[in-house]
């Protein structure tokens, strides 16, 4: 009998993400992948699986999933990322814990009082197939796993050779409040009249936001310069400015190229918890000094 | 060559003119410094995406000594034949803004030979350069939230097509039946293959 899970139910969201398939911008397909990277990373790290191994992002709780019956032993489970409440069979369990999920047992989700995403890591790795390279599912281009749905049953890969060493990782939550990200102004700063305004308004994050970028409320920046920016390679963390002047941070699925100005870069850690700021929540940039300054 | 800050993860190097962006592109890939994860030829830069934890500055120095000598002869290609229907919606106002009236932008996109500069947008979409120079127009005003797959289009020096329905805001121009994304065989425009347009029967 063959180890899976099957989905009983999802909350808004949840997809399968790994950690994306860089190298392939050259025919337009983006590295996607989950969201918090690091909360990923520290789910598998929990099982003892290799970082990059598939799970699944779920948006604001609400997923319910039961071991099937051809699990034999108990499946290995973590949660990182955003705190769902969580129980097995109505037993609450912990966050940043090692569980295990005997066949027939359910998980559940509850809302998480703080943060968005919340990743579910399985030891063995979700064993979908892979698109082109990876597993995760990329909303932009449509690439990879469909979202998850009531009854989906997603196969679990071979144990690794690996045993979890912790049973439970004393690692914060995501915050409520406010959340502030450092940021290096950006490769076309010159091109917003007063870049250091995005320092100094207070944002909040747009009911607008997905996987794609996090839409920014509260403020305008005006533009500089006239004519059109032949479109360049954008990166995660990008803070881009559309002409109506309320910036968008490109987050995992963010298209390969783009044509507006990027007023400053978000640090790669910083995306990861930027990735967590709920619609609602107010969020603040610390300009912080690029790696090298450029002669005069 | 310059590079411009992007982040702890990123570079972005501009330069002057597409064929130099080719060429550090084809540098960079010959030879990629550590830490480079992707390399991101567009119009008139490269960005370099990275591990993070890259020694930015240190990287920086390798890419400005990177040799960039654009290609000096266009190596044999094949040929990839798109066959479209110019009825696309901006055809007539492609044809005023250039002076060359609908069969005119026809003739000259039909005339003269693409090739595949950079991917880039969406999966299988690719910017096509070298073309004739007189179709050169700016994007729409307007971006058009919808533009259907295989729609072909104009902007600034490029022409393309689209793969699949997305938002875009290129003059559009025609329409093909031309598979430009498949998952089994990826994207059907490979970079520096050249393109012929011509006009379906």
């Amino acid at each position: 009998m063959t180890r899976s899970i099957e989905v009983v139910r999802t909350g808004p969201l949840a997809l399968v993400e790994d950690l994306g398939r860089p190298g392939l911008a050259a025919s337009g397909v983006g590295r996607s992948g989950a969201a918090d990277r690091g909360a990923l990373r520290l789910a598998n790290r929990l099982v003892a699986n290799p970082e990059d191994a598939a799970g699944i992002e779920v948006v604001l709780g609400g997923l319910v999933m039961r071991a099937t019956a051809g699990n034999t032993v108990p499946l290995i489970v973590a949660l990182a990322g955003a705190p769902a409440p969580a129980d097995i069979d109505g037993t609450p369990v912990g966050h940043h814990a090692v569980l295990a999920l005997r066949a027939g047992q359910v998980l559940r989700l509850g809302t998480p009082p703080t943060g968005l995403r919340t990743y579910v890591a399985v030891r063995g790795g979700l064993a979908v197939d892979p698109v082109l390279g990876s597993r995760s599912t990329d909303v932009l281009a449509g690439l990879g796993p469909p979202r998850l749905a009531a009854g989906d049953v997603l196969p679990v890969g071979p144990e690794p050779a690996a045993l979890p060493i912790l049973d439970v990782a004393p690692v914060a939550c995501p915050p409520g409040g406010t959340v502030t990200l450092r940021a290096v102004l950006g490769p076309r700063a010159d091109r917003v009249a007063d870049p250091a305004a995005l320092a100094r308004t207070p944002w909040t994050a747009s009911s607008r936001s997905d996987r794609i970028g996090m839409r920014l409320e509260g403020g305008r920046l005006e533009r500089a310069g006239a004519g059109d920016l032949p479109s360049e390679g954008m990166v995660r963390g990008a803070v881009q400015v559309p002409p109506c002047g309320e910036p968008v941070l490109l987050l995992a699925d963010h298209p390969v190229t783009g044509g507006y100005p990027v007023a400053a870069v978000v640090l790669d850690t910083d995306v990861d918890r930027a990735a967590q700021v709920r619609p609602g929540q107010p969020v603040r940039f610390v300009l912080v000094p690029p790696a090298w300054k450029d002669p005069p | 060559m310059r590079v411009l800050p992007c982040g702890d993860a990123g570079l972005l190097v501009e330069l002057d003119e597409l064929p130099e962006v080719l060429a550090l592109a084809d540098a960079v890939r010959a030879a990629p410094p550590a830490g480079v994860l992707d390399v991101v030829p567009a119009a008139r830069t490269v960005l370099l995406t990275l591990e993070p934890g890259t020694d930015l500055a240190a990287l920086r120095r390798a890419v400005l000594d990177l040799p960039v000598e654009p290609r000096a002869a266009v190596p044999d290609t094949a040929t990839v034949e798109i066959a479209v229907v110019y009825d696309g919606p901006d055809l007539a106002e492609v044809g005023r803004l250039t002076g060359l009236g609908s069969d005119g932008v026809v003739a000259a996109h039909t005339g003269t030979p693409w090739r595949v500069a950079f991917g880039g947008f969406a999966p299988g979409f690719a910017y096509l350069s070298g073309g004739d120079p007189r179709l050169e127009v700016a994007r729409r005003d307007e971006p058009r939230t919808s533009v259907p797959a295989g729609s072909v289009g104009l902007a600034g020096e490029f022409s393309g097509v689209y793969p699949r329905a997305s938002p875009g805001g290129w003059q559009l121009i025609g329409r093909t039946d031309a598979v430009l994304w498949d998952l089994g065989r990826g994207a059907l425009l490979q970079p520096g293959e050249q393109v012929r347009f011509v006009v379906a029967p």
